[in-house]
């Protein structure tokens, strides 16, 4: 199976976010790979493993971490990656699937695989918006898959713990929530023979435009003292308040 | 373009799901001020006898077929947008959930029409506006439609259930039900098998995050759950990591709880989180960011490390 996987770099969910305006203030924010591109990768790769074939990984130049995220993906088994453009503003999610539409056009892939959602994505989830623009079928909030016969069994996950099983042809699109297995760590050492394999290759792109039809115009921070009454001094006073409300609350 | 409101009716089980009479409750707002009416469509297994149910709306459109299983997200998807497309309401609503992002996120680009999600808030005024929450929570964002229509993913607990339950005239009108040539096929559906503890009959759960960081600091927690008497619980990442079993799962794909008291070590309360926990009677939160969203639900908190705060609650209850 030959399967395309999308990464994504995302602003690190444990810094602290700042705005500016009616955006975060990316001057110093550090960017991470979106945690569910990671469970796609590992999927791909399990997928690529069970069947042969490759798996080639893509992602737009946005961060300065996006080369480093594909090494560590070609490290970790992804036969080639593709950057595309550098140094790029952010897009929409519109934008960026137009992109990754006319990106994998020629590649002939069986499987796109990229993460359920990402947190930035506030006009659709990308690999929804790809299907569309390959025309693919898709499905989204996987949690497992088997390779068939010119198709793929999915397991989609509903609520409460309820999932379902769909049979999908092949070429298809696919969300994926969790792989099969957790996703796999690479060696530092691996990821540095990466960085001299030759394997990512820079794909030049102008600025994609924001394709949405949706424009923001106001972010702001939940307001602080909204919420919860905050306890204040050491653990030892949190422990103290803490079995107080317990007892409160008559559990104790 | 007309002035109603279309809602996707999501069912599952022979059930209309909490998620779509929250849809009804914001639809009705919404059809109050376009000066449209709110049409509901029900699509699949026992479409007919759902339609009974969905009094919150002014029209219901049924289609009825058994050959999408208990949800398609390519059939459910294709025959939804074909409503769309005939009807072309101002305003499309669909429920950001599991199925909801199949649907909507479909519906919009075979539509052409803008989608915007995370939704807790939605307007149809001059321009049909938005408040979203992006960035797990951290951020809450007002978004401006450029065009006259879209659809809206709306996060669970944007509006109260109880107000999409009645309110409209329920006419029902039953549409064609031929299903689409379809690429993805229904196989079958798994109702989870139960656990060693059912976490929505606790009083007190303990619920663990990301902050734990390693497996071998669960048996910390768990000590801390046993002297309280409490279970452990947990954030997805921990079950997706393996660490904790499936049923121990808080949240929009785990289970709904509502203990007297939660207690939310190392969770940053994402909304896929919170939708799952929020109603419990008490709330408390360990986290070291002072900033995370989980402290917007939380009765009270405490901003510090967990790994302090455990052994100092442990050994009070202990001792
Ligand atoms: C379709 C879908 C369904 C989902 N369903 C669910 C669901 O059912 N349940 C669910 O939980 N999630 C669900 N998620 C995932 C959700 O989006 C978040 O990724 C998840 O809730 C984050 O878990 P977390 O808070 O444990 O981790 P993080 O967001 O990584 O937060 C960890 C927190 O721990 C704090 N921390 C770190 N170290 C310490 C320390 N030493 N002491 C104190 N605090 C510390 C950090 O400040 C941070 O706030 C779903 C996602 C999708 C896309
Ligand atoms: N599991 C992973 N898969 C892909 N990329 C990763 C992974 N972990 C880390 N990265 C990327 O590598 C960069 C450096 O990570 P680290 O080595 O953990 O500081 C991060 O910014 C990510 O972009």
């Amino acid at each position: 199976m030959n399967i395309a996987v999308l990464l994504r770099a995302v602003p690190d969910p444990v810094e602290e976010l700042e705005l500016d305006g009616a955006d975060l203030d990316r001057d110093f924010l550090g960017y991470v790979l979106n945690e569910f591109d990671d469970h796609a990768l590992e999927e791909g790769l399990l997928l690529k493993e069970e069947t042969g074939g490759s798996v080639t990984v893509y992602a737009l130049g946005m961060a300065d971490e996006v080369e480093q995220m594909l090494h560590t993906a070609i490290a970790k088994g992804a036969d080639a990656g593709k950057k595309l453009g550098d140094d790029l503003d952010p897009v929409d999610a519109h934008g960026q699937a137009a992109v990754f539409v006319e990106a994998l056009g020629e590649g002939n892939y069986d499987l796109v695989l990229s993460g359920v959602q990402a947190s930035d994505e506030i006009d659709g989830q990308v690999a929804m918006l790809v299907a569309a623009g390959l025309g693919l079928p898709h499905v989204s909030v996987v949690v497992g898959t088997t390779p068939g016969d010119g198709s793929v069994r999915v397991t989609k996950e509903y609520w409460a713990g309820i999932t379902a099983d769909y049979d999908v042809a092949l070429p298809a699109v696919l969300g994926i929530q969790t792989a099969r297995e957790a996703p796999r760590y690479v060696a530092v050492a691996r990821i540095r023979q990466a960085q001299e394999s030759g394997a990512l290759e820079d794909v030049d792109i102008d600025q994609p435009d924001n394709m949405s039809g949706v424009t923001i115009t106001d972010m702001r921070l939940p307001d602080e003292g909204e919420g919860a009454e905050m306890i204040e001094g050491d653990e030892e006073a949190a422990a103290d308040k803490v079995l107080e409300l317990l007892q409160a609350a008559g559990v104790r | 373009m007309s002035n109603d409101v279309l809602v996707f009716v999501e069912h599952l089980n022979g059930e209309v799901t909490d998620a779509t009479y929250e849809l009804l409750a914001t639809a009705r707002k919404l059809a109050g001020q376009t000066g449209g009416s709110v049409t509901a469509a029900v699509i699949g297994t026992g479409a007919a006898s759902l339609a009974g149910g969905l009094g919150g709306a002014d029209q219901i459109l049924v289609a009825d077929t058994d050959a999408l299983g208990a949800f398609n997200p390519q059939g459910h998807a294709e025959m939804f947008a074909s409503l769309v497309t005939s009807r072309q309401p101002r305003v499309t609503l669909v429920p950001y959930t599991s199925v909801g992002m199949d649907v909507g996120n479909h519906v919009a680009a075979a539509t052409s029409q803008p989608l915007v999600s995370y939704c807790l808030k939605v307007d149809a005024g001059d321009a049909l506006t938005a408040t979203c929450q992006l960035y797990s929570g951290k951020v809450e964002a007002d978004v401006r439609v450029d065009g006259d229509t879209a659809v809206f993913a709306m996060l669970a607990g944007a509006a109260p259930a109880d107000g999409g339950r009645s309110g409209g005239a329920g006419a029902v009108e039953t549409i064609d039900a031929t299903v689409p040539d379809l690429a993805v096929s229904f196989v079958g559906i798994a109702e989870p098998e139960a656990g060693d503890v059912d976490i929505t009959a606790e009083d007190i759960l303990v619920a663990i995050g990301r902050g734990i960081e390693s497996e071998d600091n669960i048996e910390e927690a768990q000590e801390l759950a046993d002297a309280l008497g409490a279970a452990l619980a947990a954030s997805r990442p921990i079950i997706d990591q393996g660490w904790l079993p499936k049923t121990r799962q808080v949240g929009k794909s785990g289970l709904a709880v509502k203990p007297k008291v939660y207690l939310a070590l190392g969770i940053s309360g994402a909304p896929e989180h919170l939708e799952g926990m929020r109603d419990s009677s008490v709330i408390i939160a360990v986290n070291s960011d002072p900033q995370a969203p989980i402290f917007g639900v939380a009765h009270y908190g405490w901003a510090g490390d967990l790994f302090d705060f455990i052994p100092e609650l442990t050994d009070r209850l202990e001792g």
